[in-house]
């Protein structure tokens, strides 16, 4: 027995003195670990935090883009941002967009992945099909639904008419454009959902729905409720949020088709920023507008986060 | 509880042959075991049953009632799934429920928020969770009620899965080798449980599995298919002592049988290893194969001599393996007396019983000996 451990002990002699000399050297292994995460975190400040940081600090300035002087104003530019009418109707009108487009978008996307995945051919061209909105520029095609919107020779009339229908200027009309704006964001989303749903219905296990079926769960309505949609809950989650985030950000569709008209109708939160910022250089304003822009982006991060926990099965 | 039969079952998955006919008739409150190697079919064949897969020609009846083309939820059967497939996001009560509630409540009141208002739900939900709270008394499983799959040892998804499974109490269960996720020692703990639930329900069980030792213990009735036909049924002992095809006899009993290249005579006798054997048959001469369970040689004495290749001492019993003399053959005799184990390459004379010989031809099948009383293969001992 004691031949055995002094064997050991010999053995593990060169380790035993490392490790006894670790303590000593504690501060420099911690510095090297320090040294390691540098570049790291260096990328992130200078990429990531450094910018935002710098926005918010703008935010609280009169800078103006070119202008030689720049002097700390505090809150001056929120206090105008939200005596500013134009404001409340962007966010107004964002918050129409988001609360129509993400559920369509949702709903639509799911709904066409349904329909993908039960079908049992041409699936990867319905796929393609669907997922073409999400690859081509959304900017060209604005374009496109500029000419199917058009009143006089527009597709879209044109169905309407042929089908006894009232005609709209769509996105003339202040009544009308935003709604074709969403009908546009929700069209552009739908493959992006899709894909993202598909991937879901896959990872669950088919046994799931035999056993659903041998329950006597008889109806694909039933299986959707006992399976198909507690199995897509983190998923969802995850395509809710994005779609939300995504939708805060419009502003290609609406620069491209309305620039926020007709009659500030269509303005949006991001639209505003792009025109105080970089039309009229109030620099420091549009910082105060992207500062309430991020406040919401990271409410809908924060909510996900705390979804995404209690939404996954572990099985 | 219910007779299935079984008629002229066939399955093909893209132009191969799963299931080549299989006609077969169990009785109502049997436990039969499919057992054979994968890819046999007989998973195919209880999905067939099932309803979970449509068979391409064949009928199946359950309880008289030709079920064809009637969907899996409308035959009233329940199956317990290899993977369990608990539903993760229910739990165990909720997953136990799901058969009851499916049933009992109509689709309205199965609605999320307004179902639960509705009194009849109300009353129902009542008879539900006494069923429930029943069975997991049965099944010692009422702590877990509230917790979720995710939360539950292998065992305990089993026992749960058992549980939904028994709650509707179907025409018959169905088993989908539901233990072979667990470990060892809870298979053979199991194992008795489930015989135990067969004994105290007395329904109709159809439990696949290609673990001939779970076939053996639990079963009423033995199955054994390969390559798509089911090619012999019988009881356990039966099966072992008198295996009507030489797969049936290599797959069932472990260690596997000893297979001993042999000859037919032309006057009916047969030579094995040199030595002529004091059995008779009503075959025509040539090559056959003789089988010998390894529990059936005996050690020691013998006409055959071989040498101590591996010894395998497993506490209770010895496997000794032999290279045989003079061929290439191997074989495998259990020793059921530990403290005497024959030395590592030492040489062993054996032998064995004339009526412990099964035969078989070289296609397979089964060949009739008969026993000459007079005299024994068996020289005297020289030990």
């Amino acid at each position: 027995m004691s031949d055995g451990s002094m064997t050991i002990g010999a053995a593990v002699a060169p380790a035993g003195t490392t490790r006894r000399t670790l303590p000593a050297h504690g501060s420099r292994r911690t510095q090297a670990a320090y040294a390691l995460v540098t570049p790291a975190a260096a990328l992130m400040l200078v990429m990531l935090l450094g910018p935002l940081a710098g926005v918010i600090a703008l935010s609280f300035t009169d800078y103006q883009l070119g202008a030689p002087h720049i002097s700390w104003i505090g809150l001056a530019n929120y206090q105008d941002l939200f005596a500013d009418k134009v404001f409340w109707t962007a966010l107004r009108n964002t918050l129409t967009y988001v609360v129509i487009v993400v559920p369509g978008a949702v709903i639509a996307g799911l709904a066409i992945a349904l329909l993908i995945q039960s079908g049992t051919s041409l699936r990867s061209l319905y796929r393609t099909i669907y997922f073409l909105p999400v690859m081509a520029t959304l900017i060209a095609m604005a374009v496109v639904w500029e000419f199917m919107l058009h009143p006089q020779f527009g597709l879209v009339n044109g169905l309407l008419r042929g089908a006894g229908l009232p005609a709209f200027a769509w996105l003339q009309d202040r009544n009308t454009a935003l709604y074709a704006l969403c009908a546009i964001g929700i069209w552009q989303a739908v493959g992006f959902n899709m894909v993202l749903f598909l991937a879901g219905l896959v990872s669950i296990p088919k046994q799931l729905y035999e056993a659903a079926e041998i329950d006597g769960a008889s109806s694909g309505w039933a299986r959707f409720r006992l399976v198909t949609w507690p199995m897509l809950g983190p998923v969802t989650t995850f395509v809710v949020v994005i779609s939300g985030i995504r939708s805060f950000q419009v502003f290609d569709t609406v620069h491209v088709l309305t620039k926020g008209g007709p009659s500030k109708s269509t303005e949006v939160l991001i639209h505003t920023m792009y025109t105080e910022g970089f039309e009229f250089f109030r620099s420091g304003y549009a910082a105060a507008i992207t500062v309430v822009f991020l406040v919401f982006v990271l409410a809908l991060t924060l909510i996900k986060s705390r979804l995404a926990d209690r939404g996954v099965h572990y099985t | 509880m219910a007779q299935i039969e079984l008629s002229a079952i066939r399955k093909s998955f893209d132009g191969t042959d799963v299931l080549k006919g299989i006609d077969f008739h169990i009785a109502d409150g049997e436990f039969i075991s499919l057992v054979g190697p994968s890819g046999c079919g007989k998973s195919t064949l209880l999905r067939i049953i099932a309803g979970l897969e449509p068979q391409n020609s064949g009928e199946v009846h359950i309880d008289g009632r030709q079920v064809d083309g009637i969907r899996p939820s409308a035959r009233n059967l329940a199956m317990v799934f290899q993977s369990y497939a608990l539903y993760p996001h229910l739990s165990t009560f909720d997953n136990i429920a799901v058969p009851l509630r499916m049933r009992r409540l109509s689709a309205i009141e199965r609605l999320p928020l307004l179902g639960a208002l509705l009194p009849s739900r109300r009353a129902k939900e009542r008879h539900i969770r006494a069923d429930i709270e029943g069975i997991a008394e049965q099944l010692d499983i009422t702590p877990l009620l509230r917790r979720k799959p995710g939360q539950l040892s292998g065992g305990q998804r089993q026992r749960v899965a058992v549980g939904r499974a028994m709650v509707r109490e179907p025409l018959a269960f169905l088993f989908d080798e539901p233990l072979s996720n667990l470990d060892a020692k809870l298979r053979v703990h199991m194992r008795a449980e489930l015989a135990e639930l067969h004994s105290r329900l007395k329904a109709t069980f159809v439990y696949v599995t290609h673990d001939q030792a779970e076939a053996m213990t639990m079963s009423s009735r033995i199955a054994v298919m390969m390559g798509g036909e089911l090619i012999q049924a019988g009881t356990p002992a039966e099966i072992y002592n008198e295996p009507g095809d030489i797969r049936v006899a290599e797959f069932i009993g472990s260690p596997k049988i000893n297979i001993l290249p042999g000859r037919i005579r032309k006057d009916g006798g047969v030579d094995v290893l040199g030595t002529t054997l004091k059995l008779t048959c009503n075959a025509a001469a040539g090559d056959c194969r003789i089988g010998v369970r390894p529990e059936r040689i005996e050690l020691g004495t013998g006409p055959f001599s071989g040498t101590v290749v591996h010894l395998e001492n497993l506490g209770a019993e010895a496997f000794v393996h032999l290279a045989v003399e003079g061929t290439g053959s191997r074989l495998i005799a259990r020793l059921a007396d530990v403290r005497h184990l024959p030395a590592m390459a030492s040489p062993l004379a054996f032998g064995f019983a004339s009526e412990t010989v099964r035969m078989f031809d070289p296609a397979g099948k089964r060949i009739e000996l008969r026993v000459e009383q007079a005299e024994r293969v068996r020289e005297p001992a020289h030990v």
